[in-house]
């Protein structure tokens, strides 16, 4: 970047920097510093650590990582607990408005203003957002009271307002489900939850927790035609859609509402990767990474919901943890010697990840994939192929879209992979 | 409450007519019936500023258009207006629309628009490598502009404002008459006379001459159905992508905005409520379904936000702008639809100096420039910014992730001369809530600075004025009334 001379002489060099303090930059800091590196920053936007975990004061949390469940202020505790012991750097309130491919960042917040660095290695952990209803373009009028599930959650937990009072909840998306159960204990009235889909996008736990014990209905293949009301919402109506997603002229149900709460999908927030030039993934809306989390660019690492959306915060952490490691060992010098294959789609498999995997020349670690089913599979398995043989399978009772499949490859099976693309599908 | 002068309606038009007149020794009011200026029309249309090949040769549309054209980069650049100029084509997608092209050409040299000319499949697919192959012919337009309407219409007011004019929100005006000295208006903030109304009402501006005239004006709601896709590096498309236009209208577009979003729209359909702003699937499957000629490749994956505007469309098809007949001191600015936006300037112009002339309004001794603004942040350099928030730490302070804005400017937005008072608002003025999270993210801080601001309690900001409150009330009261 052409800079001032003035500007020049305040960059600063961190070995790692992370951006985003929220459970997946928290556990990448944690474990670059456990693997060493001292000199590490995170940045973080919010004025907190803890990222959405913050306002999500229901529990289930932690079941994975601390065999107990936590709420979600409590598992991001633990995180900050263990960044502060370990003296990591966090700034707060500190916007990073770029980074490019040669690990040039640039931040603003208000205490420190403009801040450049130069970074041995860069993490992204900056989480996902939300699916606005522009992006559906339901027809209808622009009143209020259209809100999506996570902004209505932050009005109710942590600014204590209420966004209304008659509710429908289109998609059914875990924190849309979570704001049904919160907005009916909360004294409103939730009349229905609307998905596209002939199944659900959040965990089965949600649906029997959130909706079932609070006899809210879930319409299945059905979705929002209109959106009524001149100033604040007054009514939603609702239809049955066919094989193809379109309404089914007949099946309109009307509701008098004054909220209607979106929860139709995450989105990982990517500007930044894009801006480093960084080789996207269409179906993750995340980067390509390898098995070590690296990016298509040296040094720049993913991890967490801006890789991929994940389902656990568990699994957020777990993977971080490996970004971290991966990141303290790329800035030690530490090189990764062998051969790249490709881990591609297959039948019934969206949005693999790692795309690609290292078969070492020296010995192998297991390498965990992950993947979401396309549709619903029942009593099916999942075979990684690599060409025509099988070189690892996963038998499941049920595999849906809701839950990320996950399987591991053990050390023996990358070692002898042939180096073809290598393939994972579903078969029923 | 008496006035020299009323002006009904805060659209471009109103607020360009009412900074205008600030310039005269008068007492001067402007009422809007929406929550804000550019509650109408001007805040959702194409955005763009017509080189005026389009209207009929000797129409008012075409003289004000042309001459609208031509002013608009001083203006934009003397008001702090957004204001760009990518050029236009007009696309022909086979040999049966050529004619159409040639008699654009003819009309655009007859109104007298500067730099036209016909170009051929070649040269379009090397300016434009996106638009659809089967291109024939096309009209180029290198002087064709884009500006930001809302944008526009808020610097103008505020420009009117810090010279003395007084702005009205939420003031509708159901009645005028006429009566001694001037006329009276029944509005829902009261009585109020004025010695000299302008009519500058957009959709109900029909209405309003009605009241007054004999000689009766129809004004037909037009709606445009719109896409709104999110900047993209590079643009798809550079200039702005004419189909062949048709008798409802210039057809469907793909254009780039001021602001480098891409836009798709609009649709036109005759609706019978002016205030009518849904969206239809059945208008945006059209306009998806239309901009497909222009752009095969079209990829709506970026759509943002679909919204919908009203064109108030004259059933004569010219504008009406003058004294409003047999009325002494009353005039009007009625059909002002396409290019309307483009002619702003000039019909405030031309009406203020038939007033200027009719009512022997004198000048005052001093104008007051516009009010500077600080160049947004997303546009600034990073010297520029880490200038900026050493001056003040509140632009440190990012409040719309998407497109950048900081509190700083949210809290600028507020103070201005015409201050935000709704989230839209300041999403008008800022562009915070314009991106791809269309305010998931920052509405809720958005909220609580206007509290602030305004010294209201968080329940009662709204979207859009009115009734459109966020939130019904703290989570203490609803649990307390479950209780209860």
């Amino acid at each position: 970047m052409n800079l001032s001379p003035e500007l020049r002489s305040q960059v600063m060099y961190v070995d790692v920097l992370i951006v985003g303090a929220g459970p997946a930059g928290m556990a990448a800091a944690i474990a670059a510093r456990e693997a060493g590196v001292d000199n590490l920053l995170v940045l973080e936007r919010e004025q907190n650590m803890g990222g959405i975990l913050r306002q999500c004061i229901h529990n289930g949390f932690g079941l994975h990582r601390f065999k107990e469940e936590l709420t979600g202020p409590e598992y991001a505790q633990r995180d900050i607990d263990k960044v502060k012991e370990l003296g990591i750097e966090v700034r707060t309130g500190t916007t990073v408005l770029s980074i490019d491919e040669d690990r040039f960042v640039t931040a603003i917040s208000r205490d420190k203003g403009v801040q450049m660095f130069e970074a041995g290695a860069i993490i992204l952990a900056m989480g996902c957002r939300e699916r606005p209803r522009g992006a559906l373009a339901t027809p209808g009028t622009r009143c209020a009271g259209v809100y999506s599930a996570g902004t209505a959650q932050k009005f109710v937990n942590l600014e204590g307002y209420m966004p209304g009072k008659r509710c429908v909840i289109l998609g059914s998306g875990d924190i849309g489900l979570i704001m049904a159960r919160r907005m009916t204990l909360q004294g409103a009235k939730v009349l229905a939850c609307v998905e596209l889909m002939p199944y659900s996008s959040g965990l089965n736990r949600n649906i029997v927790q959130c909706l079932q014990d609070y006899d809210i209905p879930l319409y299945l293949s059905h979705t929002v035609i209109d959106i009524e009301g001149k100033e604040r919402l007054s009514g939603v109506t609702v239809a049955q859609v066919d094989a193809n997603r379109q309404p089914i002229p007949g099946t309109e149900k009307h509701f008098d509402c004054d909220t209607l709460l979106l929860s139709v999908g995450l989105i990982p927030e990517n500007e930044l990767t894009e801006m480093a030039h960084v080789e996207m993934s269409a179906l993750t809306a995340g980067a390509i990474v390898d098995d070590s989390l690296q990016t298509s660019k040296e040094g720049i690492f993913a991890c967490g919901n801006v890789l991929h959306v994940h389902d656990l915060v568990d699994f957020v952490s777990a993977e971080s943890f490996k970004a971290g490691k991966a990141a303290a060992e790329y800035v030690q010098g530490k090189k990764r010697v062998g051969k790249y294959v490709n881990l591609k789609d297959g039948n019934g498999v969206r949005g693999v990840v790692p795309q690609k995997l290292l078969v070492p020349e020296g010995e192998a670690e297991t390498v965990q994939i992950m993947f979401r089913p396309a549709g619903v599979y029942k009593n099916a398995t999942v075979r990684v192929m690599d060409g025509d043989r099988e070189v690892a399978r996963l038998k499941k009772l049920i595999f849906t879209p809701g839950e990320m499949a996950e399987l591991n490859l053990k050390p023996e099976v990358i070692k002898g992979l042939s180096g073809g693309d290598v393939t994972i599908q579903i078969e029923q | 409450m008496n006035k020299d002068i009323i002006i009904i309606g805060g659209g471009v038009v109103g607020c360009a007519v009412a900074r205008l007149l600030s310039r005269y020794d008068a007492s001067i009011a402007l009422l809007e019936g929406g929550s804000d200026v550019a509650d109408g029309a001007s805040k959702a249309n194409s955005g763009i500023v017509h080189a005026g090949f389009d209207a009929k040769p000797g129409s008012l549309k075409a003289k004000l258009n042309v001459e609208g054209a031509r002013m608009y980069p001083e203006l934009c650049a003397e008001v702090d207006a957004p204001y760009g100029r990518p050029g236009a084509m007009v696309l022909a997608f086979n040999e049966e629309e050529r004619p159409t092209i040639e008699k654009l050409y003819q009309q655009g040299i007859e109104n007298g628009v500067p730099e036209i000319r016909i170009i051929e499949h070649d040269e379009i697919l090397e300016l434009e490598p996106s638009v659809n192959p089967d291109v024939v012919c096309a009209l180029l337009v290198p002087t064709s502009g884009l500006t930001s309407p809302y944008e526009l219409t808020c610097a103008l007011a505020d420009h009117a404002a810090v010279n003395g004019v007084e702005f009205m929100i939420e003031t509708f005006v159901n009645k005028i008459e006429r009566v001694e000295g001037g006329y009276k208006l029944d509005t829902t903030k009261g009585e109020m006379t004025a010695r000299i109304v302008i009519n500058c009402a957009g959709v109900n501006s029909a209405k309003l001459h009605n009241m007054l005239s004999d000689k009766e004006l129809t004004i037909i709601p037009r709606k445009g159905e719109y896409y709104l896709l999110d900047h993209t590096k590079p643009l798809q498309f550079t200039m702005t992508m004419f189909q062949c236009p048709t008798k409802m209208g210039k057809g469907i577009l793909v254009s780039p905005t001021v602001h480098g979003n891409l836009l798709l729209g609009p649709t036109a359909t005759d609706v019978e409520d002016g205030t009518a702003v849904e969206t239809t699937a059945e208008g945006l499957k059209w306009a998806a379904d239309a901009a497909r000629l222009t752009w095969p490749k079209e990829n709506l994956r970026t759509v943002i936000t679909t919204f919908a505007g009203i064109r108030a469309h004259e059933s004569n098809g010219d504008f009406v702008i003058g004294a409003v007949d047999g009325n002494p001191g009353a005039y009007e600015t009625v059909g002002v639809e396409s290019p309307g936006l483009s002619a702003a300037p000039a019909i405030a112009e031309y009406l203020v100096d038939m007033i200027e002339k009719a009512e022997g309004l004198t000048r005052k001794a001093e104008w007051k420039p516009a009010p500077k603004r600080e160049k947004p942040f997303y546009a600034m350099t990073l010297e520029e910014r880490a200038e900026l928030v050493k001056r003040d730490p509140l632009n440190g302070a990012l409040v719309c992730r998407c497109e950048q804005v900081t509190e700083a400017e949210i809290r600028a937005a507020i103070r201005r001369p015409v201050g935000a008072r709704t989230i839209d608002a300041v999403k008008r003025r800022t562009r915070a809530g314009m991106g791809r999270c269309q305010g998931g993210f920052c509405s809720p801080r958005v909220l609580e600075i206007l509290a602030e601001e305004l010294n209201l309690d968080p329940t009662e900001i709204t979207k859009c004025g009115g009734k459109s409150n966020l939130l019904v009330g703290t989570i203490a009261e609803a649990a307390g009334k479950e209780n209860a």
